[in-house]
């Protein structure tokens, strides 16, 4: 895939000092695309498994903390409804910790009338209607209600999804314009060194021997701008993991990229490159064969 | 001239035009035979470039048969050309020298496109520039060399690849009669080891000093001149 040696001299083409520019900043947006992409579909098997088959129930009492018996009845009704594999409630510290994120320190009183919470998780593929266990828990515990996360989380779930696919889609773009500037580039060179080639195609040289120049000369000017590119990006992502860190995970799990998406990212300067190698190739041959 | 034997070389009712252009070429009919050597003589404009450009594969014929090596042209894809352009060596009128390459370089390139070592490259190359007297100036680029040595730049580049046939377009026609005299010593001595030579020319003298065959073109029609003792 590589020449040794150039015979069409391409390092001093126009059309070759902008492709670096070019591929940096698409190297750049794909990047970032694709890190926000494999990010949110991370979360999103992260909020999946969390949060599937979880409900909660919350006892609230006017007078301030409900009475025992009250938690223990819904204690007793959700352990012992067929589908439910364990309910348990979150003692007061655990309830004040989910909301000091919300109220502060200083407002979590002791005299702060908080419910009382209770983690119910259900058996794995349980059909359990959430709709009438709810209604029977109201009816059986005074001041009691059943939330499905689910119900809460589902346009969350679909919003991700939907930038997800933006992501997929920036992605695809990134690399259709990547192919569109090669070429341009490309038949530029091959305009510019029209004389040249003709003279190495009369004195034998398959269109081959043609193709390669122009490949080592793309991958090169691809690397140039693709690790940059990369670089940048990196950057920019290093940076925004900064900003989210103080957001906390009081809502929800954190959105970060695994082993994998970190390789992913770092392939993408050299996938950038390959594209550029083959669109180059191929656009001289496809040019090339044109002629006598 | 008629076609008696298959020969290196042969074309037949051989016809070429420009797009839709009137036919510079017209019923060309001769052949080749291995080792020969022709000049290609006709006044300015009767097609003698045209016909060159046939025969190393610039230009196919608009119509007749171009049998090259033994293969017809005609029948010929693409993918089979630079096999057979690896067999011809041209020395063009302009010489078409490559501006950015060195003077080795540019004689280096038939063998480099041929994939030889470069170990083989380098000794080749040395050794055929210094036969042509351009042994101190490798690293030259065509731009500094005076038109005589750019003519011999062209000349071995066309000859490294020991061709099987050369065409050389005006070869003499930018060095002085000495150079040129010399020139022709060394398409003599190239032919004298088996190579079959066309040589385009104005040079009268040249023609006349050699005694060789000489192909006339008029009008875009061909025909072989007699010899001298033939003629007498």
């Amino acid at each position: 895939m590589l020449a040794r040696r150039s015979d069409l001299q391409l390092e001093g083409d126009a059309a070759g000092r902008f492709l670096p520019w070019v591929i940096a900043v698409m190297v750049f947006l794909a990047a970032l695309a694709l890190a926000g992409g494999l990010g949110l579909g991370k979360a999103l098997a992260g909020w999946d498994q969390s949060l599937k088959g979880s409900l909660t129930a919350q006892i609230v009492d006017a007078g301030g903390t409900p009475a025992p018996e009250k938690v223990q009845a819904a204690l007793v009704l959700l352990s012992g409804t067929p589908g439910v594999e364990m309910a348990r409630a979150l003692d007061r510290h655990a309830v004040e910790a989910l909301l000091e994120p919300w109220l502060g320190q200083a407002n979590l009183t002791p005299d702060l009338p908080i419910p009382t919470l209770i983690e119910v998780r259900l058996e794995p593929g349980a059909s359990l209607s959430t709709a009438a266990l709810a209604r029977r828990l109201e009816a059986a515990v005074p001041g009691a209600r059943l939330d499905d996360d689910r119900t809460w989380l589902a346009p969350l779930i679909h919003l991700t999804e939907a930038l997800r696919a933006l992501a997929a889609g920036i992605v695809v773009l990134v690399g259709l314009a990547t192919i569109a500037m090669v070429i341009f580039a490309t038949r530029a060179g091959l305009a510019v060194h029209r004389e040249v080639i003709a003279v190495l195609h009369l004195i034998g040289a398959h269109d081959g021997y043609i193709a390669r120049q122009f490949q080592s000369h793309t991958l090169w000017l691809a690397l140039k701008g693709g690790l940059p590119g990369l670089a940048a990006a990196a950057l920019v992502l290093l940076a925004l993991r900064g900003l989210g860190g103080g957001m906390q995970a009081a809502l929800l799990p954190p959105v970060t990229l695994g082993t994998g998406a970190i390789a992913a990212l770092v392939l993408v300067p050299l996938v950038a490159a390959l594209l550029a190698v083959l669109t180059a190739r191929f656009t001289v041959l496809g040019t090339l064969r044109q002629m006598p | 001239m008629e076609v008696e034997s298959s020969g290196l070389v042969r074309f037949e009712n051989v016809g070429m035009r420009y797009g839709r252009g009137p036919e510079v070429l017209r019923d060309v009919n001769f052949h080749l035979e291995a080792g020969s050597f022709h000049f290609l003589t006709g006044a300015s404009g009767a097609g003698k470039s045209s016909l060159l450009k046939l025969l190393y594969l610039a230009h196919r014929p608009s119509r007749g048969i171009v049998t090259l090596f033994g293969q017809d042209l005609t029948a010929a894809g693409r993918a089979a050309l630079p096999g057979l352009r690896r067999r011809i060596g041209v020395v063009f009128q302009d010489f078409r020298l490559i501006a950015h390459l060195s003077a080795f370089d540019n004689v280096a390139l038939p063998l480099r496109i041929l994939g030889l070592r470069e170990e083989a490259v380098q000794a080749q190359v040395a050794e055929l520039l210094a036969w042509v007297g351009l042994g101190d100036h490798l690293a030259a680029r065509p731009a500094t060399l005076s038109g005589g040595e750019q003519q011999r730049v062209a000349i071995a580049r066309a000859v490294i690849g020991r061709p099987q046939l050369l065409l050389a377009d005006e070869p003499t026609g930018n060095v002085d009669p000495d150079l040129a005299q010399r020139l022709m010593h060394l398409f003599l001595e190239l032919n004298r080891l088996g190579t079959t030579i066309v040589i385009a020319t104005h040079d009268e003298h040249l023609v006349a000093g050699t005694g060789r065959p000489v192909l006339r073109l008029a009008g875009g029609e061909l025909r072989l001149l007699p010899l001298p003792h033939e003629a007498r």
